[in-house]
């Protein structure tokens, strides 16, 4: 093994020495953006993938009826210029520019939207995200095949630049959910010239093929190794972009894109480790940003299984942990501690009940449970899905339940699908769970432990509750959904099936040359936006 | 010869065909599906995409489709990468664990094959010490903690390398110094033990005897009764090293092979599964076949059964 | 025929006496390397076996104790190794780890040695079919999905630290069958083998007396090569939900954590790869020493 190193002596010298431009520094000099992405996408059609690093790269090649603003994310005009809405809220007319055209040439016309989301809402497609569009009439109908005739479905191209949408009622976050991927509208020619339009094997979205609206386009796709786009000449507003080219790089550990920023191969990382959160903030704090996002850490309570059944239980388990030391001293990503399920101002809403800790109470409640200084409690399991940041989570609740209610939990890890499956047939005791809302309303989390919801998985079920959720979703009176929502956010913490953790950030280490890459909530980057200042660096 | 290796490939195809029924229970036995999701999709649209890749049909049923269309050739698409197929997926990702494979395995047996064979001759001397103490710190340092640190070193303090990629030639150095690192640890322990093995026996006494000098007799004689152990562990290591590891393509972040054998058993992406379980068992059982030949040149009193 | 295959044939003639064994206990206890490696393993047994009484008596905190407040710290007069980000003390996670990878590495690698030299004699010494066949299923164990085999192992069986053995030992034969078989196959040509066909002896005492103690070598570095690469195989199946559950340790587990948090806390690698370095060290010499103490050829040396 000493050859080993002679070897790559010798290589060495081969490979000739000396400092390099790194990527980044080329990049900064030609507008080319090095980004992490974190993961092989799964598709690039925007219509049948469902993760957030797919919707990453599809901000980029598409370009819905709204888009969002570079800051805040919040609605501006995309291929819409404009739109009115009915007084009742129910109907939508967007007026589209005339400018906009597909990467091909051909113009994006009001018809194209309405194809596009007939493609969404085909019932054989099986879009995952087909509930997006059901504010609008008829497309949950439509998408479960209890009609057929599209004509039916509340959206109508009046002319060529004129788009109709009807909804069945009012929906004020109608808008911010028209900036989700499953509002894109998408080449339906190219499509079918490339093989069925519900076939999900379709070769559209290869590079070779490809067709797209947005600001940017495909050129290269090479599965593990990058995707690259470049700035569309075709695109209507492509004088204001400003980036030549991006690369979207899938590295999948945390430590090799850290390793890729520090080598300047990569201009941003898509998470970080917290002992390298630790380190950055301390020593480079330049170079890191942590911020906010719309979503929480928690942990899902069995309500079915004895003790975790006796609301008294949970609220005991609930009010006997400090979520300060586990941001600060476990997770160590600028965490807020989460008193509730809703990330606070979301949309404007921050929940009034909040779960207090107070561990005398805690153990009042376990005693009158029948549990006097935890005797008698039965060992109970703590499921997780195996991932360092959420074993140490747990082994930290483990340890605070053990002396602060002196009872005794064990630890158990599944890997990933075993564990959802565990999850989905509520065969756990209390399992770890995390939540990213998909648009910006507080529905997007309350509804997830409506009685039907397929995410609730707890066993809980709670017809006041369900009550407040579907008035909430009916009205379109804003102060009233929100005082619904209050409502039902006191009662889910009141009863407790859940214990909410904290509410999750975004950390992420990124070169002070990147402009125009401002944090928010959705994480969503409008690359339109993004340039590159040498100087900055 | 040629009865002996046609025969070996007669015998692949029930190896194969167990396998295939073997991995197609196996994998249908375990929990959770490839769309699984911890988004739960609504049970109707569940119920379409698993209509759609056919999951719906009886299992039996749909394990003679997948045998029938195995016999084609057609390893079925991708549940995971909807757009590509199984087939397309290995074609573009085989050849660069093909490559990293070859330049580790050059790696491994040059280091390997010349420290065991120092060690041997030079038994319970410093220089057998040393090499035998580098072999062991090889075997105790895996390549998770041997890649971050060679990155470390060369790439990041001395800036030689990059840190991660597979785009310049540069790039390979150290994937397959990691890769190659570890298994020449494996093959210097077993040639040196093979070695002393042979050493000790009559014939090479006879060769000293005559007045034979150590280099003749080891290159003469002893290698060819030493090695046995190496050969016999470099069938499976060499099939293992040319579909690619999933931890140095990981920790490289390198687009080849070896993640998907991991990645598909994780994403349940049967199709996937299937596809790389019958690639590696033919480079398996080729590899095998080759090593049993060349342990019958290397010992011709030995015949081919 | 040389004399000395004669020599050798009478040699393994002769019954494994008690004389044989406390020879071969002489012999060993003149190898200075292989008692300092016996000498560090009953050291590091004896300490991780005992880890309840030396974390509770001398060092005062036990293995899952956290101290949040302090988090990783490097080593200090209080917590010797330092701690890991929850402020567990890192000795106490060694010892207590030390003692599952012990048992696990020394447990499943004999489970394996064991599958591996009978399967692998048989398959050499008979030949033939019953070789092919043998051999074709160690192709297929070779190549069925190994995750895919452990998540069921997991969700059928529990977590069950005997179960550990079973998955590792299930994979970790099969390269040992291989190599067996092929030492066999070359060893039966040879002179000697003939020679007591030649006499008559019944096949099984041929492979029992006559080949298998040629086969030491081999069988001795190939099982203490297997012993890292199990202690580290734990590591891979604990992330699977198999094996050791947190809040407890093994080398295999700290090591892995280790790395990931190498540059910040280097400590945290560096003492857990330096234990199961030594560890395998002394038990590579005490391998090299056993092959000579057992071997009847050397011994005339």
């Amino acid at each position: 093994m000493p050859g080993l190193l002679a070897l790559a002596l010798c290589l060495l010298i081969l490979c000739g020495c000396g400092k390099r431009e790194t990527l980044v520094e080329i990049g900064d000099r030609t507008q080319e953006l090095f980004l992490s992405n974190a993961d092989e996408p799964s598709g690039l059609d925007p219509q049948t993938s469902i993760g957030n690093i797919e919707a990453n790269i599809q901000l980029a090649l598409f370009e819905g009826l709204v888009t969002g603003d570079p800051k805040q994310n919040m609605p501006r005009p995309g291929v819409a210029e404009s739109w009115d809405i009915s007084p009742d809220g129910k109907i939508y007319t967007f007026h589209l520019r005339h400018n906009a055209l597909w990467s091909n040439g051909d113009p994006v016309t009001a018809d194209d939207f309405v194809q596009s989301y007939r493609r969404m809402l085909m019932p054989s497609l099986a879009a995952q995200y087909s509930y997006m569009l059901y504010p609008v009439t008829n497309a949950e109908a439509y998408n479960l095949g209890k009609i057929t005739n599209f004509d039916q479905v509340g959206f109508k191209a009046l002319d060529d630049f004129t788009l109709r949408v009807t909804l069945h009622s009012p929906t004020p976050y109608l808008l911010s959910m028209m900036i989700h991927q499953s509002w894109y509208p998408v080449p339906i020619k190219t499509i079918e010239k490339y093989g069925a339009l519900d076939d999900e094997a379709n070769t559209w979205t290869r590079p070779e093929h490809f067709v797209g609206n947005g600001p940017f386009v495909l050129k290269e796709w090479r599965m593990n190794s990058h995707i690259l786009v470049a700035k569309s000449p075709t695109y209507w507003d492509a004088a204001h972009v400003r980036l030549n080219k991006i690369y979207f790089d899938p590295t999948s550990s945390y430590d090799t894109e850290e390793r890729m920023f520090r080598s300047g191969q990569l201009h941003d990382t898509f998470q970080a480790s917290p002992s390298k959160i630790a380190y950055y903030e301390k020593y480079k704090p330049k170079l890191i940003v942590i911020s906010p996002e719309l979503a929480t850490y928690y942990y899902k309570f069995n309500v079915l299984r004895p003790p975790l059944n006796d609301k008294r239980v949970r609220e005991a388990l609930a009010m006997s942990i400090d979520r300060h030391a586990i941001t600060e001293t476990v997770s160590r990503g600028g965490e807020l501690p989460a008193g509730c399920l809703t990330p606070p101002d979301t949309a404007g809403y921050t929940s009034k009940t909040q779960i207090r800790e107070d561990i005398p109470a805690a153990r009042k409640l376990l005693a009158e449970a029948g549990y006097p200084g935890g005797k008698g409690f039965p060992t109970i399991e703590l499921l997780f899905n195996t991932l360092q940041s959420h074993k140490a989570i747990a082994e930290a609740l483990q340890e605070m339940w053990r002396k602060n209610l002196n009872i005794d939990v064990r630890l158990h890890n599944e890997e990933w699908k075993v564990y959802l499956d565990t999850m989905h047939h509520t065969n756990y005791d209390i399992g770890r769970a995390g939540w990213i809302g998909d648009y910006q309303d507080p529905s997007t989390f309350l509804d997830c432990f409506t009685t039907d919801s397929g995410n609730n998985e707890t066993g809980w079920s709670n017809l006041e509750y369900d009550k407040l959720c579907k008035a909430a979703s009916d009205t379109g009176d804003q102060s009233k959904r929100f005082a619904d929502f209050q409502k039902a956010e006191a009662i889910l913490m009141d009863e407790m099936p859940i214990i909410p953790i904290y509410f999750y950030t975004l950390p992420r280490m990124i070169r002070p040359s990147v402009k125009g890459f401002y944090p928010n909530l959705l994480d969503q980057h409008n690359y339109k936006y993004v340039y590159l200042d040498p100087k900055g660096d | 010869m040629l009865r002996f290796i046609i025969r070996r490939i007669l015998e692949t195809i029930p190896v194969l065909f167990i396998l295939a029924t073997a991995t197609f229970f196996m994998m249908r036995l375990a929990p959770g599906g490839p769309f699984t999701s911890e988004k739960q999709a609504s049970p109707a649209i569940r119920e379409r995409m698993n209509a759609h890749y056919g999951l719906d049909k009886p299992l039996f049923q749909q394990y003679l489709l997948q045998m029938k269309h195995l016999l084609q050739g057609n390893l079925g698409p991708s549940f995971k990468y909807p757009g590509h197929t199984v087939n397309e997926i290995i074609r573009d990702s085989f050849p660069v664990s093909l490559e990293l494979g070859v330049e580790s395995l050059a790696v491994a047996l040059v280091f390997g094959l010349v420290a065991g064979m120092i060690a041997a001759v030079k038994r319970n001397t410093a220089w057998d010490h040393v090499l035998m103490s580098l072999a062991m710190i090889g075997l105790c340092v895996p390549t998770f903690v041997m890649g971050p640190l060679l990155i470390s070193g060369f790439a990041l303090h001395l800036d030689w390398f990059n840190a991660a990629g597979w785009f310049f030639p540069r790039d390979r150095v150290l994937p397959a110094l990691t890769l190659g690192a570890y298994y020449a640890a494996y093959i210097a322990r077993l040639s040196r033990g093979g070695l002393l093995e042979v050493l000790h026996q009559d014939f090479i006494r006879t060769a000293q005897a005559k007045g034979a000098g150590p280099s003749r007799v080891l290159f003469k004689h002893a290698l060819r009764g030493g090695l046995l152990p190496v050969v016999s562990f470099l069938g499976p290591a060499i099939a293992g090293l040319l579909t690619g590891s999933f931890v140095v393509e990981t920790i490289f972040g390198i687009p080849g092979l070896g993640r998907y054998f991991v990645t598909a058993a994780f994403n349940r992406d049967y199709f996937m599964i299937m596809g790389s379980v019958l690639f590696y068992a033919v480079f398996v059982v080729a590899l095998n076949l080759l090593a049993d030949i060349v342990l019958v040149w290397m010992n011709p009193r030995l015949r081919l059964e | 025929m040389p004399e000395t295959s004669l020599q050798s044939i009478a040699a393994a003639e002769t019954e494994p006496s008690a004389s044989f064994w406390s020879d071969a206990w002489r012999r060993l206890r003149k190898h200075k390397l292989a008692m300092f490696g016996l000498g560090v393993v009953i050291v590091l047994s004896v300490l991780c076996f005992s880890q309840s009484l030396i974390s509770r008596y001398i060092l005062g905190f036990n293995y899952e104790q956290q101290n949040l407040a302090l988090g990783a710290a490097p080593p200090s007069r209080l917590h010797w190794l330092g701690t890991d980000p929850l402020g567990r003390d890192l000795l106490a996670r060694l010892l207590y780890g030390g003692m599952i990878s012990l048992s696990v590495g020394l447990a499943a690698t004999f489970v394996s040695l064991v599958i591996g030299v009978i399967y692998g004699a048989i398959s050499g010494f008979v030949g033939g079919n019953l070789d092919a066949a043998m051999m074709r299923i160690v192709d297929i164990l070779y190549a069925l999905p190994f995750t895919i085999f452990v998540i069921l192992l997991m969700v059928f069986f529990g977590q069950n630290i005997i179960l550990l053995f079973v998955a590792i030992g299930a994979i970790e034969w099969l390269t040992m069958a291989r190599i067996v078989r092929g030492q066999v196959m070359s060893i039966k040509q040879q002179e000697f083998v003939e020679a007591a066909r030649a006499l008559g002896l019944r096949k099984r005492r041929i492979l029992l007396r006559h080949i298998l103690p040629n086969l030491l070598g081999p069988i001795i570095v190939y099982a203490t090569l297997t012993v890292p690469e199990v202690m580290l195989l734990e590591a891979f199946l604990s992330f699977l939900g198999l094996g050791v559950q947190p809040p407890q340790s093994s080398w295999g587990v700290l090591i892995k954590e280790g790395a990931e948090m190498m540059e910040e806390y280097p400590w945290l690698l560096i003492y857990p790869a330096i234990v199961m370095a030594l560890t395998l060290f002394s038990l590579n010499f005490l391998g090299d020493g056993l092959r000579d103490a057992l071997d009847v050829r050397t011994s005339k040396d």
